[in-house]
């Protein structure tokens, strides 16, 4: 038989629905990746590591365990001023993390607030919020943070509000879309025949169905502030020194790259196993709960 | 309206098979399926929403979903020629030229990002090969043809400014634009208002008479079916299960299903006390018990039809159906099952 | 359509206006800015001076506005490091930023598109998983990560290309490459998601029923309507493309805006800072007020907005 064109949408058929629900296979590398991550940033200083802070002169570039010169007392090695690595990579992994996930919840729910307004009211509150939020995710992360850290100086604080102010902007755009399709649902109606105000019906009836849809985007984006924290530190400002961040120990390591080339590539790893377990996690949320963020 | 009687059918479809993989089993949308369409005929065909009458049309075109649908079988006779031996490209070649097909619903089936005319001149630039004005002039003949006013300046409009009929029109303008042998129909009018419905269907009866088109007619109304068809076939789970004469249809149906269907439509004048519907569920297709596949469903069920579908019989000439209660020979009922 | 195009103008004009401002509060409301101008030796009469001398003692209104009107002709002082005007540094160093920023965008673009599309078009095949791979990959790793240890590799070891500096067309690939990666994985998986939703749609139906040839149909008639979303995300690509240039000009040493922007933070140097933000700020407005309107020439619906 000659071969045919593309795939195209079926008709309508009534396939009847599946005979069992199919099990949620649940995505076991991204959970355990992040697991682990969490776990350790958790229980760092349980865990009988050699002080990240710690310098010594003697111990100076040692490479890895398996290497020739190097030793099992420092795993991964250590940097310009002694500093263990694997000790500095896990420390590193609270401050990295803490950021992710603080900077997300305060950008969700600022963003998801502005969200639910615009989509509730409409008309003019719509227009104005909508035109502000479009300025406001067209603008580098980077060059607000730069401001303050010339001006303020570089802080944890800093960073999440860097970057905070810029990516609320996103969950407003997603949830007053939802928003709107909501809105013209039914229940709504009755909500507001039966009386309830503004607030009720927006804290009781429309935030809830947009938990799902807040979980895929939350997720997605702990991965990217993760990177821009990096990128920050990188640069300078992000977190600063001596608090042990995965951005400023790769930005240490550059200038030694090529004779100590473990300094700046497992904090890089760590980044790229988080960042993409991260990733594939929300994917998979996506996939699972919502389809149509696919754009996300 | 009396015609010269053509020499064949322009279609001629026998035993057309075509199978979808789902990840619920294989469901067999189209099971064997024949009919025949001539010159300035229209053949309505009839069902409920999964009786394989979509699939069926794609079919003809070949242009099924893949790779999970596939033709498995059977022939298809465009003017003679069986187009399923037909190369990708030779089918590209008739596809809108030989035959021309409508979908449902206008708004979804025109490009929003392109003007009506440049979707109008592509079919036609490539059907007939003209350039320029002289093509600009053949859209705005093909619009005016199905009565859309102010052709000229239509062409600059986007689908987005036209009414749901008059998008329909401009569907039906690019059907008509080669002009093809067969032209299909999928529920053109399902997505249009009522008021609209009628002026539309009387367009299509035009187009047809004009150009003599062969018209497959796909619909679930049978009032339509009892307006614009000379014949019907009644499709369910993938298969004809009566085809004849719309008239026949109407006063003397064969197949139980055909009853139902007339029986729940609600008429003038006649008492009724509840609407019937037909009892149980459509059945699953991937999935289909043995035997008749309205067998669940039938008022009138016997022990046979459980186990053995029922063959092709003919009620009388150009009437034939699939049921056992009219197989000759059939009628007495095994020992322990209702009687017919 | 004018009306939609002064409206978008209009917009971005205060959206500057509004940065502009936070840059000047940020500057005046953390502290005495002479702290930031002087260096750590000078005396209270040369502090005294200095105020009068830049009109620090002003009302902050007036000052505001001398900083507007100076900075809308290009004039943002000097900087404490180089000694010279900032205006003649970034005359300097903005050129050779967008001429990278244009190679990355026209390498991303040319890699993103085919493969967006082809994985659509080839759902399910190795290309679409290779493709899905990448994104993912690419949306995963840390950009300056990967510019170092290019540098380290491609550049150092293996001696292919160039290491830093711009020095003829070898020059530009590693960072073009590099600064393009991230946009390359989000565009992709834009539009590989875009042109599946709309490779099922009833209007790409249509055009093979009327025997439009397979290539047309998909590069014109679905393409076509792929490209909204894509061209709805483009703005905030190019903010991203803005974010790692920064990077990616420090770790290969381009002497672009980004370059700039990393020497100033290392030596506190603001009125440099300053003069990038707002530079920076306002290539973004423009960049976006393009993408609007591309936007509208696409989509109809846009444009003849009731």
């Amino acid at each position: 038989m000659p071969a045919e064109p593309g795939a195209l949408a079926l008709p309508e058929m009534d396939v009847p629905a599946a005979p069992t629900r199919r099990a949620l296979r649940l995505p076991r590398f991204p959970l355990a990746v992040i697991g682990l991550f969490v776990l350790a940033a958790v229980v760092a200083p349980l865990l009988g590591l050699p002080d990240p802070h710690a310098q010594s002169l003697r111990d100076r570039f040692k490479p890895p365990g398996w290497e020739e010169a190097g030793s099992w007392k420092h795993p991964l090695g250590t940097d310009r001023l002694g500093r263990d690595l694997l000790s500095r990579i896990v420390w590193g992994s609270r401050v990295s993390l803490a950021a992710g996930v603080v900077t997300v919840l305060a950008a969700s729910a600022f963003g998801a607030a502005v969200g639910l307004t615009a989509g509730y009211y409409g008309g003019r509150v719509d227009a104005v919020l909508m035109r502000v939020t479009d300025a406001t995710m067209s603008f580098p992360v980077i060059l607000l943070a730069l401001i303050l850290a010339v001006t303020v100086g570089p802080s944890f604080t800093n960073v999440v509000t860097a970057i905070a102010v810029i990516l609320w902007a996103r969950y407003a755009r997603v949830i007053r879309g939802q928003v709107l399709t909501l809105v013209q649902l039914d229940f709504v109606a009755q909500a507001r025949i039966a009386g309830a105000g503004a607030w009720r019906i927006i804290t009781r009836h429309l935030l809830p169905n947009t938990f799902g849809t807040l979980l895929v985007l939350v997720t997605l984006q702990i991965g990217y502030v993760i990177i821009v924290e990096a990128s920050l530190s990188f640069l300078g400002a992000g977190i600063p020194p001596p608090t042990p961040a995965w951005g400023s120990m790769i930005a240490e390591g550059r200038d030694v790259v090529t004779r100590a080339w473990w300094v700046s590539l497992f904090p890089g790893l760590a980044i790229l196993l988080v960042v993409l377990a991260f990733n594939l996690l929300g994917d998979w949320l996506r996939d699972t709960f919502d389809p149509k963020l696919r754009q996300l | 309206m009396s015609r010269p009687p053509a020499s064949r059918p322009v279609i001629d479809v026998r035993d057309l098979r075509t199978h979808i993989v789902t990840r619920w089993g294989t469901v067999k949308a189209v099971d064997g399926v024949s009919f025949t369409v001539d010159e300035g005929e229209t053949l309505g065909l009839v069902g409920e929403s999964g009786s394989g009458k979509s699939m069926t049309c794609l079919s003809l075109l070949r242009l099924v979903p893949r790779p999970a649908a596939r033709i498995l079988g059977g022939q298809v006779r465009l003017d003679g020629e069986d187009l399923l031996t037909k190369s990708e490209a030779e089918m590209r070649a008739i596809r809108g030229r030989r035959i021309a097909m409508i979908l449902q619903d206008p708004m979804s089936s025109l490009n929003p990002v392109f003007s009506i005319g440049m979707q109008l001149r592509e079919p036609i630039a490539l059907y007939h090969r003209l350039r320029g004005h002289a093509l600009a002039a053949r859209a705005a003949e093909l619009l005016a043809a199905v009565r859309i006013p102010s052709p000229v300046e239509r062409l600059r409009a986007f689908p987005h400014q036209l009414s749901g009929g008059m998008r329909q029109r401009v569907v039906g303008a690019m059907a008509i634009a080669a002009p093809p042998r067969l032209l299909i129909a999928d529920e053109p009018t399902t997505s249009l208002d009522l008021t609209i419905q009628s002026q539309y269907l009387g367009l299509l009866e035009e187009l047809q008479e004009r150009h003599r088109l062969a018209l497959v007619f796909v619909t679930h109304n049978l009032g339509i079916v009892a307006r614009i068809c000379d014949r019907v076939a009644v499709m369910y789970a993938g298969r004809i299960v009566e085809m004849g004469p719309v008239r026949r249809l109407f006063t003397r149906p064969a197949h139980p299903y055909s009853r139902a269907l007339l029986e729940s439509i609600p008429r003038l004048g006649r008492r009724t006390g509840r609407l019937t519907a037909i009892e149980g569920q459509p059945p699953d297709l991937a999935r289909l018990p043995a035997g008749c596949a309205f067998a669940p469903r039938c008022p009138s069920v016997m022990e046979r039809c459980r186990v053995e579908a029922p063959p092709e019989t003919v009620v009388e000439a150009g009437h034939v159906t699939r049921c056992w209660l009219e197989t000759p020979g059939i009628a007495a009922p095994v020992a322990g099952a209702p009687p017919a | 359509m004018l009306r939609f195009v002064a409206a978008r103008l209009l917009q971005s004009l205060v959206a500057l206006a509004i940065i502009s401002v936070v840059v000047f509060v940020l500057a005046r409301a953390t502290g005495d800015p002479l702290y930031l101008i002087l260096p750590m030796s000078a005396s209270q009469e040369d502090f005294d001076n200095a105020r009068r001398y830049l009109g620090l003692d002003r009302p902050y209104v007036e000052q505001y506005l001398s900083f507007v009107g100076r900075a809308v002709t290009g004039d943002f002082g000097n900087s404490l490091r180089a000694r010279r005007p900032v205006s003649e540094l970034i005359r300097e160093r903005l050129p050779n930023s967008l001429k990278l920023a244009v190679f990355a965008m026209g390498v991303s673009l040319a890699m993103a598109f085919p493969l967006g599309v082809m994985a659509a078009v080839r759902k399910g095949t190795g290309l679409d998983r290779f493709a899905q791979v990448v994104s993912v990959l690419g949306q995963s790793l840390p950009t300056f990560w990967v510019a170092i240890l290019l540098v380290e590799f491609v550049a150092g070891r293996l001696q292919w290309l160039p290491a830093g500096g711009i020095d003829g067309f070898a020059s530009y690939i590693l960072p073009g490459f590099t600064l393009g990666w991230f946009v390359v994985a989000g565009l992709m998986r834009l539009l590989r998601s875009g042109m599946l939703e709309v490779l099922d749609s009833e209007y790409v139906k249509l055009a093979r029923v009327k025997g439009v040839g397979e290539g047309r149909v998909i590069w014109l008639h679905a393409l076509k309507n792929a490209l909204i979303p894509v061209v709805t995300f483009a703005g905030i690509y190019f903010a991203i493309l803005v974010t790692t240039a920064i990077v990616v000009e420090t770790v290969f040493a381009w002497p672009g805006l980004g370059r700039l922007a990393y020497e100033g933070i290392s030596s506190r140097d603001f009125p440099v800072i300053q003069a990038v933000v707002l530079t920076t700020a306002a290539v973004v407005a423009v960049v976006n007020l393009c993408v609007d309107c591309l936007y509208a020439l696409i989509d109809p619906r846009i444009r003849y907005a009731r």
